[in-house]
């Protein structure tokens, strides 16, 4: 069946919007017939990734399409960008690569995006309502909408994103049918003690594990508690989108197209269960670090996703009981954040704590889009298994993988102190 | 030996390199360094290998969605693969190449086989790629 197109959709790809509305109608048009989808539909929301990196082609790109006198049509938020746009003079960027990254920021918001400059756009501004279909980038927040607030997105990658928000139109396919959202793989955890599910070291490691297994399968998570917190479920989505191509997943009764198991499978069986057992989530979990016990650690990086006002706030009490210790002299630790984040800890005494303890606070970016690590750091430490997963190939350094209670030990000695198995019992 | 498959052509082209056979999914973001053409992910099976001029066969992509960039931005610098060939569709792999034709004009043909037929593809062996999805493979 060929596509079908709308009065509008035609117009726009025969120019009639002009030339910024025709390129992205093109690409659209083409997307849609690599998907096989027979039209397209509205989007109401988009969120875009092309502003997250920095390389000619995307400047080219951007500026392409500003001058053509390109705009969005709905909503549109900025992912992180490759630099802390306020206080990138201190943190390593060269002035003319700053300057090119500025240029692509503002190319973005001359065609009306919201430079929101973050990872986790779910955190505070233009949230997505459930079944809200929105045209969204960035693996992490890809899952979030779909997983945790039922808003209905697929992968959109670069160059799609932003042609999603200056067209308003996406396939009509994949994750934004209903039929295609029913769970695929059954993950039951057995064995695994109730303790264990209120740390929040248990989500990237299950996140790991799962979207290592399930690839870019529909997994449905069996066995996690009502309470599991949104940080928990951010945390388990981003590893699990990293190890795996994992956009949306279930776990009954705590996300919203999963209050029960039938739900989540919409009455059919799965296609197959696998058990998760304390063994699986300790190999699962050495395997996020390739650096070891006792190795002399260069930073630590949190943040990764965004960190949100409640993690600073985790973050600090876990501090306060290192007891007025520092920070490892020479060593770095920081904490990538999001302006929403950053306001709200203004208005409190934690900045101060963390500026006490050594941490740096870096807004809009992320360590893997702009020189945040010198050349020397060759061991770096997080509580995030996306970031475990690519700082080996992206950052071209050893990793430790620790809770968020290693991490802080860990910055204070100056050497990888990771609990060798942080679940005694298991 | 020389076999033809016939695969779906994604993003149509015509192709010729020797083959870059991978069995695990890469995720280019992370993955692939564009200025330099080589695989970077060092949990990935052929971590070291440099893509450049190969014909890259992958069962699928995965992760970040910034793949279409570093596949983009591998053309603009002259150090991409010459055709992709994965076992299932990759939307955002086939973005990329879309985008990279539709700015560059330059075309790295994305083609789409059944795993058992892609299995016949040695690392190393010459193949050849047609508009239609046709690939001939010569042994090396």
């Amino acid at each position: 069946m060929p596509l079908k197109l709308s009065e509008h959709d035609q117009a726009m790809l025969d120019g009639r919007e002009g030339r910024a509305a025709q390129f992205a109608m093109r690409i659209m048009v083409r997307m849609a017939e690599v998907y096989g989808a027979r039209e397209l539909l509205d989007v109401s929301q988009a969120h875009i990734d092309s502003v997250s990196i920095l390389s000619d082609s995307m400047l080219e790109f951007a500026e392409a399409l500003a001058g053509w006198g390109a705009q969005v049509r709905v909503p549109t938020t900025l992912n992180m960008v490759p630099l802390d746009t306020q206080g990138w003079q201190e943190l390593g960027v060269r002035p003319d690569v700053a300057h090119k990254a500025l240029r692509q920021i503002r190319a973005y918001a001359k065609m009306g995006c919201i430079p929101t400059c973050t990872c986790a756009p779910y955190e505070g501004y233009l949230t997505p309502r459930f079944g809200q279909h929105i045209a969204w980038a960035e693996s992490n927040a890809i899952v979030y909408a779909n997983s945790v607030l039922g808003a209905r997105t697929n992968r959109y990658g670069d160059y799609l994103d932003i042609c999603a928000a200056i067209t308003g139109r996406v396939p009509r396919q994949g994750l934004h049918l209903t039929e295609n959202r029913r769970g695929q793989l059954l993950f039951k955890l057995v064995g695994v003690p109730p303790a264990l599910l209120r740390e929040d070291v248990f989500y990237p490691v299950l996140g790991h594990l799962v979207g290592r297994t399930a690839q870019d399968q529909i997994p449905v998570i069996e066995g996690l508690p009502t309470t599991t917190t949104r940080e928990q479920l951010k945390a388990l989505g981003a590893a699990a989108a990293s190890a795996g191509a994992v956009a949306l997943f279930h776990a009954v009764g705590v996300t919203p197209e999963a209050r029960t198991l039938a739900e989540a499978f919409h009455g059919a069986v799965p296609q197959r269960v696998v058990e998760i057992r304390p063994g699986e989530l300790r190999a699962a979990w050495a395997e996020l670090s390739t650096a070891q016990e006792g190795q002399r650690l260069d930073a630590v990086v949190l943040g990764c996703p965004h960190f949100s006002f409640l993690e600073f706030r985790a973050l600090a009490r876990v501090i306060r009981a290192q007891q007025g210790q520092r920070v490892y002299p020479g060593m770095r630790f920081l904490i990538l954040t999001h302006q929403a984040a950053y306001a709200l800890l203004q208005r409190t005494d934690l900045l101060e704590e963390l500026t006490a303890f050594g941490a740096e606070v870096v807004l809009d970016t992320c360590v893997f889009s702009s020189p945040l690590l010198a050349a020397g750091v060759k061991v770096v430490m997080t509580n995030s298994g996306k970031q475990a997963y690519y700082a080996p190939g992206g950052l071209g350094v050893s990793v430790a993988f620790g809770s968020l209670a290693d991490c802080v030990r860990s910055a204070v000695r100056g050497v990888i102190c990771q609990e060798e198995w942080p679940w005694p019992g298991c | 030996m020389a076999r033809v498959l016939k695969g779906r052509a994604v993003v149509p082209g015509t192709a010729k390199g020797r083959a870059l056979v991978s069995w695990q999914p890469l995720s280019l973001w992370g993955g692939l360094d564009p200025v330099t053409g080589k695989i970077i992910d060092q949990r990935h099976d052929r971590a070291g290998a440099v893509v450049t001029g190969r014909v890259l066969v992958l069962p699928q992509g995965k992760g970040s969605s910034t793949a279409s960039a570093v596949l983009v931005e591998s053309v603009r610098a002259g150090t991409a693969p010459v055709a992709i060939i994965n076992c299932r569709l990759d939307p955002i792999l086939a973005l990329g190449a879309i985008v990279a034709q539709e700015l560059y004009g330059v075309t790295v043909p994305v083609i789409v086989l059944g795993a058992e037929d892609a299995e016949a593809i040695g690392d190393g062996d010459h193949l050849r790629i047609e508009p239609d999805g046709t690939v001939h493979i010569k042994s090396s």
